[in-house]
């Protein structure tokens, strides 16, 4: 059980004069065991943040830490959002789980086939090319990847929204179920509000690089302070509901 | 394995295909000679016979003798090792330093990759003989200055390939994973970059050895390669050359051999290509899997006294594979009225984006559309029906709109997007220019681009994504549309600029009175928009309803499932969310009966062997489904009470624990 820490995080991209500000001195806090919804349109820098944190985009200013100590890379882990791209294609899955493993570690191949149980997978699957799964039999492998490295946090990058939404259920539930399970820390981010409303138990609403709210989910969704949080939610669709001009 | 047996499969077809098998005799026949020629026939390409000097083809010698009498037929098969030998060693030299440069900025990081990549655009830059004619005057006349000069004339080339394909795949979220995950740069490389690129780097170093081959002939015979006495194919054919008019075989032996020799290399990369080409191919289906299922569908529409802006009945796409035919698409029926919005929703691959396509007659050969019934504004638009193209492409044009998922690969990213929507109605109206740039302006500004004058002057990459979908919705209502086609149109959109686009969608809908056909896997967003909803499974329409029947009166148990499965801002929090066990069916390998009873929780014998056909079972309202009446209690929905409308919802939504590869486990939990 960890807490995530973000100080005044900056991301730019490009020179100091031409490049853009991805992420815009960012304070935020995941707290241990618990998951942050991290919410905000397209180009807000929601995955910027989250590459961020696993070291993936260098930071230009600010500190991430990890219950007050720098990050260790093999603490925190993330999961993408294309299910097609985040497998390597020429290999099996069960490799695929085993990458993050200590090389040596005795027992690595009933560590897979035990990942693979925790995700809904059949053990002897571990054979599998990624082209004989379903999207969302990759999006489980991918989870299982990860939590391979034993992470005590988890960064989800919109890991449904390439998936259909018969198939989203159940990655879902997965992942609430696993993060409950075992305690995890998660920063989960998505732009589908209905979906960080269910698995989230704090929301950060991020707009141009800027979290503009912040706090437990059902305050900020039923009562927002923030004049883009309640843009945000107005836009959510609801069946049957006209759509006004 | 049944990735490897389909693999080694994949080789065995190429193999027996024509160009295989020529590709494989050649390149077997220049490897053989190459390392018998020189123990056979070494004595007899160096034997001087003096009595027989600069002698035309006879039987002792088949294609005449040199200066010193040698005969020339086993000199060429002698020189077979050096010249191939050679060639094939140029071109190691070119892959190993190509394949380093190409590599290194994995390896070495952003910076120092960034000088790397300039050393080799540089390098490309430089004609590839000129090159190694360069580098034969550096490294000295004679076989290694060419061998060098060859193999470092072939590195830049193979390095940009190299460099160009390690970014594509570094690029991709599982190299991003690894390096989250801890793993070193140099078993990235190893284990997850190569791999990946190994099959394009084998043809290309393939056909690399073929131009090598080339090249060192080239060398040799500018006398720049293989010095006397040693000889190679170059050598022969300068010699050769010099007697041409004497007699023309001795030149033309050493010629045919360059050539055979390069084509058996170039053969080879050729059909290894085609065998990793060919990865699409199905294997092991028949093609009357497919044919059996199509169960003409004999409901008849329902007729109403206007005539409808779209009718189509029995609707059929299919497509010849490898393994047959497919047919995603089987017997589609569906009207639309002026004005009016129909959605239809579906799960990726049952068939309703082509659908749409097939009604646009977007889909191309060899994809075929068959359908008893497909009029569009009283125009027949079945293929083979006597008509006049013009005409048809005319009515399309003008009167039939399409709206894409993604609107940045649908416009052209080189032209105005003013111009581009002006195109439409100088094409199809004759327009003037200014009228029609005027008009563009208009209907920018009615899909409400600010700045709409400025906005058209600029080009696709200069428009956000949103404003981009809303100037392909202009686009699309430049000609007054009596039908818009939007597929999956607010998919790559945020939330709010969805809501935007559906808002335009519903205005331009209202205001000009236009047929509306919404694609979409999101039953939320039909239900905003549309006013009939029909829901396709596995190439078929399984249910047809109003949308305000749709959250809690549906009667497929699919249709129940689907809008149980979406979470909503009224979900429980704390139950798992309700999941449709198993996945759709494969259209190569359908089950008999209905295509959803394995994932079903009413299946029955009945429907495991019969197909339920759509049947209307209340005005404007059809279903196919043989336990219709049971849905509503097996399937409950996901909706907390606030929400509900008609007090539909019944028993207790049991949690579900079921995953998408489990098969048939009741879904939402049994009526208690």
């Amino acid at each position: 059980m960890r807490e995530l820490t973000f100080e005044d995080v900056t991301v730019r991209f490009g020179s100091r004069r031409l490049g853009t500000v991805a992420v815009d001195g960012v304070n935020l806090v995941v707290p241990a065991g618990q998951v942050v919804g991290l919410v905000g349109e397209s180009g807000s820098g929601k995955s910027t943040l989250a590459r961020a944190a696993v070291g993936l985009a260098p930071l230009t200013a600010g500190r991430i830490l990890l219950d007050g100590r720098p990050v260790q890379r093999d603490k925190l882990q993330m999961i993408f959002q294309d299910p097609y791209s985040a497998l390597d294609p020429r290999m099996s899955i069960g490799d695929s789980i085993a990458e993050p493993m200590p090389r040596k570690m005795p027992g690595r191949r009933a560590e897979v086939a035990r990942l693979l149980e925790l995700v809904g997978l059949a053990a002897d699957r571990a054979g599998a090319r990624p082209d004989e799964l379903s999207g969302g039999q990759r999006q489980r492998v991918a989870l299982a990847r990860a939590l391979a490295g034993r992470p005590e946090v988890i960064v989800a990058d919109e890991i449904t929204s390439a998936l259909d939404v018969s198939i989203q259920g159940a990655v879902l539930n997965v992942v609430k179920d696993l993060q409950r399970r075992m305690r995890l820390t998660m920063l989960f981010i998505s732009h589908n509000l209905a979906v960080v409303r269910y698995v989230s138990d704090i929301v950060a609403v991020m707009r141009q690089g800027r979290i503009v709210e912040y706090g437990p989910v059902e305050q900020v969704l039923t009562d927002p302070r923030h004049e883009y949080t309640r843009e945000l939610l107005e836009a959510v669709p609801r069946p049957g509901v006209p759509l006004g001009n | 394995m049944p990735v490897a047996s389909h693999a080694s499969k994949r080789w065995i077809g190429a193999l027996r295909s024509p160009l295989g098998i020529t590709a494989a005799v050649l390149l077997v026949a220049v490897l053989v000679l190459a390392v018998v020629a020189p123990l056979i026939w070494q004595g007899r390409a160096d034997a001087v016979q003096s009595a027989e000097i600069l002698q035309g083809p006879s039987s002792a010698h088949p294609v005449g003798t040199d200066l010193l009498g040698r005969d020339i037929f086993a000199r060429v098969l002698v020189a077979t090792r050096l010249s191939v030998g050679l060639a094939l060693l140029a071109t190691a030299i070119g892959v190993t330093t190509g394949l380093l440069l190409g590599t290194a900025p994995v390896l070495l990081g952003r910076r120092a990759g960034r000088w790397i990549g300039a050393l080799i655009n540089i390098a490309v830059a430089f004609p590839a003989l000129l090159l190694a004619l360069f580098f034969a005057v550096i490294f000295g006349v004679g076989a290694k200055g060419a061998v060098l000069a060859i193999g470092f004339a072939t590195a830049p080339g193979f390095a940009r390939l190299t460099q160009t394909m390690t970014a594509t795949v570094s690029s991709r979220d599982f190299i991003a994973a690894a390096r989250v995950a801890g793993i070193g740069r140099m078993r990235i490389l190893a284990r997850h970059v190569l791999p990946n690129i190994a099959e394009p780097l084998v043809v290309s170093a393939t056909m690399a050895a073929g131009t090598a081959l080339l090249s060192f002939a080239s060398l040799s015979f500018l006398g720049l390669g293989v010095q006397a006495p040693s000889y190679d194919w170059g050598r022969l054919l300068g010699e050769g050359l010099a007697q041409i008019y004497v007699h023309p075989a001795g030149a033309l032996a050493a010629g045919i051999a360059v050539v055979l020799a390069a084509m058996a290399f170039n053969l080879s990369g050729e059909a290894v290509a085609r065998a990793i080409g060919l990865r699409s191919t199905h294997a092991g289906k028949r093609a009357e899997t497919a044919t059996d299922h199509q169960i003409a569908q004999s409901e008849p529409e329902p007729d109403a006294s206007d005539q409808p802006l779209l009718a189509v009945q029995n609707l059929q796409v299919s497509f010849p594979t490898a393994s047959g035919e497919v047919t995603p698409v089987r017997g589609v029926s569906l009207t639309v009225r002026k004005g009016e919005a129909i959605g239809i929703v579906g799960e990726s691959g049952s068939g309703k984006s082509l659908t749409a396509l097939a009604i646009a007659q977007l889909i191309e050969r060899p994809g075929q559309v068959r359908a008893d019934r497909l009029d569009f504004l009283g125009a027949d638009l079945r293929e083979g029906v006597e008509q006049s193209k013009n005409e048809l492409r005319r009515l399309l044009g003008t009167s039939l709109s399409m709206v894409f998922q993604d609107p940045m690969t649908s416009l052209n990213p080189t032209q105005r997007v003013g111009r581009q929507l002006a195109e439409v109605v100088r094409e199809h109206q004759g327009a003037d220019r200014r009228t029609a740039w005027r008009r563009a302006v208009d209907r920018l500004s009615a899909v409400r681009i600010p700045g709409a004058e400025r906005r058209a002057r600029q080009l696709p990459h200069e428009f956000s994504g949103g404003m981009r979908q809303r100037a392909m919705i202009g686009m699309g209502v430049m000609a007054n549309p009596k039908l818009i086609i939007a597929d999956e149109p607010t998919t790559a959109l945020d939330v709010t600029v969805q809501r935007q686009v559906l808002q335009l969608l519903a205005n331009i809908r209202a205001a000009e009175d236009v047929g509306l056909l919404f694609i979409s896997h999101d039953v939320t967003v039909v239900g905003q928009v549309c006013d009939r909803v029909l829901v396709m499974y596995a190439g078929r329409v399984v249910e047809d309803l109003p949308t305000e029947a749709l959250l809690h009166d549906a009667r497929h148990p699919y249709t129940r499932a689907l809008v149980a499965a979406v979470p909503d801002m009224t979900t429980d929090r704390d139950r798992p969310l309700a999941v449709i066990p198993g996945r759709p069916p494969d259209p190569h390998d359908l089950p008999t009966g209905c295509p959803y009873a394995p994932r079903c929780p009413l299946a029955s014998d009945q429907c495991r062997q019969e197909d339920p056909a759509l049947t209307t079972y209340a005005a404007g309202r059809r279903v196919a489904c043989w336990h219709a009446d049971l849905a509503p209690a097996a399937v409950p929905d996901n909706r907390t009470a606030s929400d509900e409308t008609n007090g539909l919802v019944q028993g207790d939504p049991v949690a579900s624990e079921n995953t998408d590869d489990q098969i048939a486990a009741p879904l939402g939990g049994e009526r208690p």
